[in-house]
């Protein structure tokens, strides 16, 4: 498949995909760690049941470009303005932040207030959200 | 939503290929001298392939059960109320995530998840209002729970002893199902053994007290929503569901008595044969394991009674009127396979909450499937059908093989302690996702016949009170101030020391927890105390 051969246009890039909060649903976030690893990136994935807080400190900790948080139980504003508080404590202003989940329409235009980069759902082809994350870090 | 972006499916017509989902050949025609539906079976008689009753849905029909509940437990209370009225047969409670995860509203981590996907449930009083002015002797309660399944399981002991109404009367189900919650649902607690302990503790408790009550149901739903094939799905809740039999064998428990309180849960997708004859396969398989592995000899300790849910990840948000119609096609595969319980789906439900009038037809479909179509009216009224029965063999051909590489690997236990199934898992999830972005797996609406510039707007969006979650910490709060705190601190004692001694059943020390208003983050925490959590392999 084109996300599986694809050049790594992800390559030399490291990206953080995170849950945060106590969701347990974790198949979309590791299709999109092993995606993003397939197209190249260095990918590292937090597990279930990370505090925001522990989230932005791994993302500081390893330096890395982006971070993706992945939440399908409705706290997407309350955990991901609580992310980016947290980043922007640890002063890590220039890293970009994307969600993932079951994120409704209306609350798009929020989380990109918030400072989110990209919202991406289950039913978007993979191959976007490579290309629309490659455009983000170029 | 894609809708700005082509896809590689896009002008192509899609194909009727060879092969199922799960990977069967299927043949353009059956050859019927090649098929031997002697070895079926009558309807109600092992291996029960034809259903596990001779008479079918003309005995009993099956139960109309919608999950619900969100907000607290007074809103909960009225919504099931509400569905009661519309001729819902049983309740099915949805419990928020700290409940689920064994966190109380005031734990840092549950704030935020205060009754969003479900009731918050932190104490008795909480389930003495969710069951309020509910004859519990008269309804069937099912509930999603897993990691803290035996706390709330003694707490609809004690509001059952708080209503006056016998253990003995009460029905309904638990999920119960750890193995699957480290798999694919995530709300895990303890790590793997003691938590097969407490399974097994609430069971052998169960069939003494409440023996119509099913405290477990090996849900194979979730590995399926997570992309495993038809096959698979019933695999792995075999492979489960025999892991629960040895473990329960190794506590001196009785297969004659146990075996008979075990059920099932699945989901059912849009493959309509694969979805039937996964059904009748896996009835199969399993009552011939109770039988020939397990020496079962009582025909209802071989019977493989199974819910499901008609949905899930098979709706899609674009054109969403259509996820109607796939339930539908759903529920019919359902009945053929011989569901016991059946829960549809609203067509919303992929984006949001559903509303009433999606709720009230999910719940219509069913009823016009079960009283105007006929479909029920004669038991497996598909069975001895030469592509049916062929498939059937193959189905329990598939299923085998991937049985017999679990326990290649050295059984479910390790497997997913070692992380191997939830790697297999992802990977099959990634391969499926990238069939649907491909077009090979075609979903009407999201990858072919695509309507360009759709605006995803249907209906009442169902809004969650705000104030949900300050209501749950005000009676947490009250709650703690006017128990009989010394009490709560013997029961704890006794519920700690009771923990460490492998082969004591901890259900009466849970029910005494539950009577004395301690909380579920407070019983869970001694338990902790005890057993340690479960660390997660995390090997992407």
């Amino acid at each position: 498949m084109s996300t599986q051969h694809a050049t790594a246009v992800l390559g030399g890039r490291r990206i953080l995909i995170g849950k945060p909060g106590l969701d347990g649903h974790d198949i979309g976030a590791k299709i999109i760690a092993l995606t993003l690893r397939n197209a190249g990136a260095e990918v590292i994935y937090t597990g279930l049941r990370r505090s925001p807080q522990q989230i932005a400190q791994v993302a500081v900790d390893e330096g890395v470009d982006a971070v993706g948080l992945s939440i399908l139980s409705g706290s997407h504003k309350e955990l991901v303005a609580d992310v980016i508080a947290q980043l922007r404590t640890l002063k890590a202003h220039d890293l970009k932040v994307f969600v993932g989940g079951t994120i409704p329409v209306e609350d798009r235009a929020h989380l990109h207030e918030l400072g989110v980069s990209a919202v991406f759902t289950a039913d978007m082809p993979l191959e976007q959200v490579v290309k629309t994350l490659a455009e983000l870090l170029a | 939503m894609n809708r700005d972006n082509k896809t590689a499916a896009d002008g192509i017509e899609p194909r009727l290929r060879p092969v199922s989902p799960s990977g069967i050949e299927v043949p353009t025609s059956v050859d019927a001298a090649a098929v031997q539906p002697d070895g079926i079976g009558q309807p109600g008689e092992f291996p029960f392939t034809r259903g596990i009753f001779p008479n079918g849905y003309q005995g009993r029909l099956w139960t109309i059960r919608q999950y619900s509940g969100f907000g607290t437990a007074e809103e909960s209370n009225e919504r099931y109320k509400f569905l009661l009225a519309k001729g819902q047969t049983g309740l099915s409670v949805a419990l928020d995530l700290p409940t689920q995860c064994g966190l109380d509203p005031t734990h840092p981590m549950a704030r935020p998840e205060i009754g969003k996907v479900g009731v918050s449930l932190s104490n008795l009083s909480e389930a003495e209002i969710l069951f309020r002015d509910l004859d519990l002797s008269r309804i069937s309660t099912s509930f999603t729970i897993n990691g803290t399944a035996a706390i709330i399981y003694a707490m609809y002991l004690a509001v059952a002893d708080k209503q006056g109404v016998p253990r003995s009367k009460l029905t309904g189900t638990i999920q119960n199902d750890i193995l699957k919650e480290y798999v694919a649902r995530g709300t895990w607690i303890f790590p793997v053994r003691p938590s097969m302990r407490l399974i097994a503790d609430t069971i052998l408790y169960s069939n003494d007290v409440s023996p119509r009550f099913n405290p477990i149901s090996i849900a194979g739903a979730h590995v399926r929503d997570a992309g495993a094939t038809a096959a698979e799905e019933m695999a792995y809740t075999l492979a489960n569901g025999l892991a629960y039999v040895d473990e329960l064998r190794a506590r001196g428990g009785d297969v004659e008595k146990f075996a008979k309180r075990l059920s099932f849960f699945f989901y059912v997708h849009m493959d309509f044969f694969d979805e039937i004859a996964k059904f009748r396969a896996g009835r199969r398989l399993w009552a011939k394991l109770m039988k020939e592995r397990y020496g079962a000899q009582d025909p209802k300790a071989q019977h493989f009674r199974f819910g499901v849910v008609c949905g899930g990840s098979s709706l899609v948000a674009p054109q969403p009127y259509n996820n109607v119609v796939r339930v539908a096609v759903e529920t019919m595969a359902a009945v053929f396979g011989g569901a016991q319980s059946i829960f549809t789906c609203a067509f919303d439900e992929a984006f949001q909450i559903p509303t009433e009038f999606s709720a009230e037809l999910a719940v219509r479909t069913q009823q016009m499937l079960a009283y105007e179509s006929g479909i029920g009216r004669t038991v497996d009224p598909l069975g001895g059908s030469y592509f049916l029965e062929q498939h059937t063999d193959r189905m329990e051909a598939q299923i085998t093989q991937v049985m017999g590489e679990i326990d290649a690997y050295g059984g479910v236990v390790r497997a997913i302690e070692d992380g191997w199934i939830q790697m297999r898992l992802a990977e099959r999830g990634l391969e499926r996702k990238l069939d649907t972005d491909a077009g090979r797996n075609v979903v009407v609406g999201l990858n072919h016949f695509r309507k360009d510039n759709e605006e995803i707007k249907v209906g009442d969006v169902f809004k969650l009170d705000p104030t949900v979650a300050q209501r749950a910490l005000e009676k947490y709060q009250r709650v703690l101030d006017t128990r009989d705190n010394a009490a709560v601190e013997r029961t704890l004692a006794r519920l700690s020391a009771a923990a460490v001694k492998d082969r004591e059943n901890l259900m009466p020390y849970l029910v005494d927890c539950c009577h004395a208003y301690a909380t579920v983050g407070e019983m869970v925490a001694c338990l902790k105390a005890q057993w340690g959590e479960f660390k997660e392999p995390v090997n992407l």
